[in-house]
């Protein structure tokens, strides 16, 4: 579905991504972990569009992305929770959501999916009317992530679902991304919590200083050695 | 608890109107005593300072919708209103066209040129400092000021057209042009409200100014969105046009008289706060009505600058605007 190959890009004279090639299949969830400013954060904007790519090639679905302006992301199907969720916070959480169904296509069917969202997470359907900036930072994740699937995306871009999340509540964060998985949409994840993310995952990336390390299925990385010693304190 | 405080700014205010109103509790009118509170003359001040609040609200409506948008103030947006009113000027003195039509074009025009000040000049400075779009629009009011002043004179001109007075009771008075531009401006207010609540451009629009970078990922084109908010912001300084060019004379320093006042309630609102500029629009207005009431004019200007001066300093972010 998604597939990027020798990926460069950053800030300025800052490279932050070096030769990146990476591949999501339809119905997989992968996830991309490594240390902090290790890029990951960078090379969800650089999918989305927030960020440029200096060379390398990006499609989705065969169509190019390197040449897609990045307003015109979403509608070839790729929706973007970004890290720490960037809710408007001086408005609704229904109009939060309704701005997640603002491309044309997503529009006409804003009823069917706003029930949809609702019914994922009731909590939402309690607080539609209260300002996002006001709810906790649990139910901002779910609002972050219900604004996402308003476009009715093919592909869902998780980054740092978990940051700043009490315990308990990133455990249904966790939960939550298996419930989205059951739905037949394809997840690509950028997470700290690599214990956690491994469980939910078919396959992972490892990024570090910009490079991928390694790859390989959720399995063999969590028993790889370098694996736990480095990123689960194993 | 954002609530709660917006309900003691209202309370704190209505209390400084009632003292406004009362602030001169007995008059001396020509030997005679009179009770404030059972003076006509007094109420029919009231009710024209509530009119000269409608057109103030709409003047800064597009000044603070702008600003709460883009993030840049406009100064020259009294010099776009003047333009407007040259236009509505032309359109029916000098091509003799109907008013109704000419105020239509004249709305079209500042529309097209909010539209052209956006895609010439602010938006190569969206993220320019904040100094440099200040001087950029300032430099645009004398740009402004100088070109109607080659191209129209330096003579007052007015349409030559009045629309009269009519009886409220036996007593009061109303100007017809001033209920029509505080109804014009009423309208436009509830309507604007509308657009930006219901639509989804509208929701886009206010979305835009708490979190520009994200829209991207929305699928809004952040461009886009500015060049509409600059061509509604236009258009409303047109539509205030049409209402003062009923009561005022059309000259190039025409702007000078407004713009600061305009300014003003936008801060005193709060900057971007459009609930907040249309409370502060009708609070100065009173204040200059009933200031020139109950003294000169002039010092009805005084006690709305005095009073901005004192907000300042008790709450320098404006009457709703967020802390910071």
């Amino acid at each position: 579905m998604l597939a990027l190959s020798g990926v460069d890009a950053g800030y300025g004279s800052f490279q932050a991504l070096f030769d990146c090639t990476l591949e999501v299949r339809t119905g997989e969830a992968v996830a991309v972990i490594g240390p902090n400013g290790a890029g990951k954060t960078t090379l969800m904007r650089v999918i989305s569009g927030l960020i440029p790519a200096r060379s390398g090639t990006m499609t989705m679905q065969d169509l190019d992305l390197v040449a897609t302006p990045p307003h015109d992301i979403i509608r070839l199907g790729i929706a973007h929770v970004p890290e720490n969720r960037r809710l408007f916070p001086r408005m609704t959480v229904e109009d939060n959501l309704r701005m997640g169904a603002y491309i044309p296509m997503a529009r006409a069917r804003f009823g069917e999916r706003l029930e949809f969202v609702y019914d994922l997470f009731p909590r939402m359907r309690e607080r539609r009317n209260q300002l996002a900036g006001t709810l906790s930072g649990g139910e901002q994740q779910m609002c972050a992530i219900g604004r996402a699937l308003m476009s009715g995306p093919k592909l869902l871009l998780l980054d740092e679902p978990s940051a700043g999340l009490a315990p308990v509540v990133v455990e249904r964060i966790f939960e939550l991304i298996r419930v989205i998985r059951e739905r037949d949409l394809t997840v690509l994840i950028v997470e700290q919590n690599v214990q956690q993310v491994l469980q939910v995952v078919d396959r992972a990336y490892v990024l570090e200083a910009g490079s991928i390390r390694m790859s390989g299925s959720a399995r063999e990385l969590s028993d790889n050695e370098e694996v736990r010693r480095l990123y689960m304190g194993l | 608890m954002g609530r709660l405080d917006t309900g003691r700014i209202l309370a704190t205010l209505a209390v400084i109107m009632f003292a406004c109103l009362a602030y001169v509790p007995t008059i001396v009118r020509e030997g005679d005593i009179v009770f404030a509170l059972t003076d006509v003359y007094l109420y029919e001040t009231m009710i024209n300072g509530l009119l000269l609040g409608g057109v103030l609200a709409l003047l800064s409506l597009g000044l603070n919708l702008i600003f709460g948008v883009i993030d840049v103030v406009w100064i020259c947006y009294a010099e776009v209103v003047m333009l407007g009113m040259y236009a509505i000027f032309y359109c029916h003195t000098v091509f003799g066209l109907p008013l109704i039509p000419s105020m239509m074009i004249g709305i079209a025009l500042t529309a097209v040129l909010g539209y052209a000040i956006h895609y010439l000049v602010i938006r190569h400075l969206v993220n320019a400092q904040p100094i440099n779009q200040l001087l950029a629009t300032g430099g645009l009011l004398f740009f402004f000021q100088s070109a109607a002043t080659l191209a129209f004179g330096i003579e007052f001109r007015n349409l030559g057209v009045s629309l009269g007075s009519f009886a409220l009771t036996q007593d009061i008075y109303v100007s017809w042009a001033r209920l029509a531009a505080f109804a014009t401006a009423a309208i436009c207010v509830l309507g604007l409200y509308l657009f930006l609540t219901r639509s989804y451009t509208g929701t886009a629009i206010r979305a835009i100014s708490q979190d520009r970078e994200i829209m991207t990922l929305m699928g809004v084109q952040q461009g886009r969105m500015y060049l509409m908010t600059s061509a509604i912001g236009g258009g409303l300084a047109g539509l205030a046009a049409c209402l003062l060019v009923l009561q005022y004379d059309v000259h190039p320093f025409v702007g000078l008289s407004f713009g600061p006042i305009a300014f003003m309630i936008c801060v005193l609102g709060g900057l971007g706060n459009m609930v907040g500029g249309f409370i502060a629009a009708f609070i100065f207005s009173e204040l200059i009505a009933l200031g020139g009431y109950h003294f000169d004019i002039e010092w009805g200007y005084v006690f709305a600058f005095v009073f901005f001066i004192v907000m300042m300093f008790i709450r320098p972010e404006g009457l709703l605007g967020k802390r910071s």
